[in-house]
């Protein structure tokens, strides 16, 4: 079945490269530099990344960052609890917005 | 509760069965380099070994637990264990050599009657003893329960599995209560000395993945398990293993039934590290099973592959013959050359 996304894809991202070398190469030395341990560990590193991942919504990250987590000794809990952060800020986001819908709804209102 | 592959009458049970399975055109639609080509690639094929520095006994494949992953498709129903008399061959062998340490393992190595006598013999030669302990044996019965102060007293290295730091991960791998039967026996480790600083008593923990996964930075994990253990249990331990877990056995039972195995194999052979390859351990360990054939490595002795040379006994041990010989190599080598590298000892690169 042909779909937009295929898992195998995620395997080629370094196949970006061959169209823009130089801006490829720099981004994958970047991210590499990102994700060492340093003030934050490897594994709180890679939880942000799940959680970025959902918000995102990006299915290869999601893939990536569920693989990378378990990985670096991530578990579940930790995993789901870095989903709900996610969702939270999400959710918080369109709901703070409704404090602006209020301030329109009010200047427009008697 | 799981039954081991033998009791099963599961068809990879038989050794011959899972070289099928792995060989490289079986892994649908993975395209699987050769193992021997890709050490070719990297200069090391054939793998030439150095001389043995450790002797690795596998005492016998009786265990008290049915682990999920084991290579050894150890369990309660296994009878082959090692004699006393193999015993004393090894111990035969290795006055005859400067080997100066012994690896014992099984199964449950301390469920052969003999264990005690042959860890005093070991003892007795100067040699330097490692005991693969699967913690939950020494809980499991009375007879048990002295088994730290009995390490203590000769000086035992043990090596414990404890795949995670929280219950639900350990138990779904090792079996239902695994948990917290481990956390009674390295508390009773801990009390007798084990892995306290300044001791001298070494209690080293091995971390596998409960998973179709590769471990991460061996570094990094430790610190998490140092301050999970100790902050949760008040258990303290020196070093952390992260191995890699080999398509063998029990865990390729595992891979295949949860459809993981191609991927698994795929992610083994993309992450290839030369160095790891280059220290490999079946450089220099020699496995001893436990009817007193010899072997490069445990794995390989799960796969009936015997040494490559004319020295196959170890009533017949030569280190220098066996020093000669090429290492017998095979897909599943490939967990062992994966990433940072995987041994008995954790991360080899
Ligand atoms: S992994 Fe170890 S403890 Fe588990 S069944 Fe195998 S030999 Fe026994
Ligand atoms: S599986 Fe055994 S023979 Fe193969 S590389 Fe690992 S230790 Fe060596």
């Amino acid at each position: 079945m042909e779909t937009y996304y295929n898992p195998a894809d995620l395997a080629k991202f370094g196949n970006i490269t061959e169209w823009q070398a130089e801006a490829g190469r720099k981004f994958f030395d970047y991210y590499g530099e990102v994700f060492k341990d340093g003030a934050l560990t490897e594994r709180e590193k890679s939880l942000i990344a799940l959680a970025v991942a959902h918000a995102v919504q990006c299915p290869y990250c999601i893939d990536a960052y569920t693989t990378d987590s378990l990985q670096k000794g991530a578990d579940e809990a930790q995993m789901m609890e870095a989903v709900h952060v996610a969702a939270a800020i999400k959710g918080g986001a369109v709901l703070v917005h409704g404090v602006q819908m209020m301030n329109k709804a009010k200047e427009l209102s008697m | 509760m799981i039954k081991s592959l033998k009791a099963t009458g599961s068809q990879l049970a038989d050794s011959a069965f899972q070289l099928t399975v792995l060989r490289p055109d079986q892994a649908d639609g993975a395209h699987l380099p050769s193992f021997s080509a890709k050490m070719r690639e990297a200069g090391l094929f054939p793998l030439r070994p150095v001389a043995p520095a450790i002797l690795q006994i596998n005492v016998g494949k009786m265990c008290n637990q049915v682990c999920k992953h084991c290579h050894v498709d150890a369990g309660p129903d296994r009878k082959e264990i090692m004699t006393r008399e193999t015993m004393q061959l090894c111990l035969d062998a290795l006055a005859r050599t400067d080997i100066q340490t012994v690896d014992l393992t099984g199964g449950a190595p301390e469920m052969n009657p003999d264990f005690r006598w042959l860890v005093e013999g070991i003892s007795k030669l100067g040699r330097k003893t490692i005991v693969r302990c699967n913690l939950t044996i020494i809980v499991a019965n009375k007879k048990y329960h002295d088994l730290p102060e009995f390490f203590a007293r000769h000086g035992v290295e043990v090596v414990s599995s404890l795949p995670f730091y929280n219950a639900g991960k350990t138990d779904r791998q090792r079996g239902e209560g695994v948990f917290d039967d481990s956390i009674r026996a390295l508390k009773m480790l801990n009390a007798v000395g084990y892995g306290q600083e300044g001791s001298g008593l070494v209690l080293n923990l091995v971390y596998n993945p409960a998973g179709a996964f590769l471990p991460g930075s061996q570094a990094g994990l430790q610190q998490q398990f140092k301050r999970a253990l100790l902050k949760d249990f008040g258990i303290v331990f020196n070093d952390l293993f992260a191995i890699t877990n080999i398509p063998v056995s029990r865990y390729l039972d595992y891979l295949l039934e949860s459809g993981n195995y191609a991927g698994y194999m795929e992610k083994l052979v993309a992450a290839f590290n030369p160095v790891a390859a280059a220290g490999v351990m079946c450089r220099d360990t020699i496995s001893v099973g436990w009817d007193g054939q010899l072997y490069d490595c445990d794995f390989n002795q799960m796969l009936d592959l015997l040494v490559a040379s004319p020295v196959q006994h170890i009533r017949d041990f030569d280190a220098a013959a066996l020093t000669e010989r090429a290492v017998v190599v095979n897909q599943h080598c490939y967990g062992c050359t994966a990433g940072a590298g995987s041994s008995c000892g954790g991360a080899t690169a």
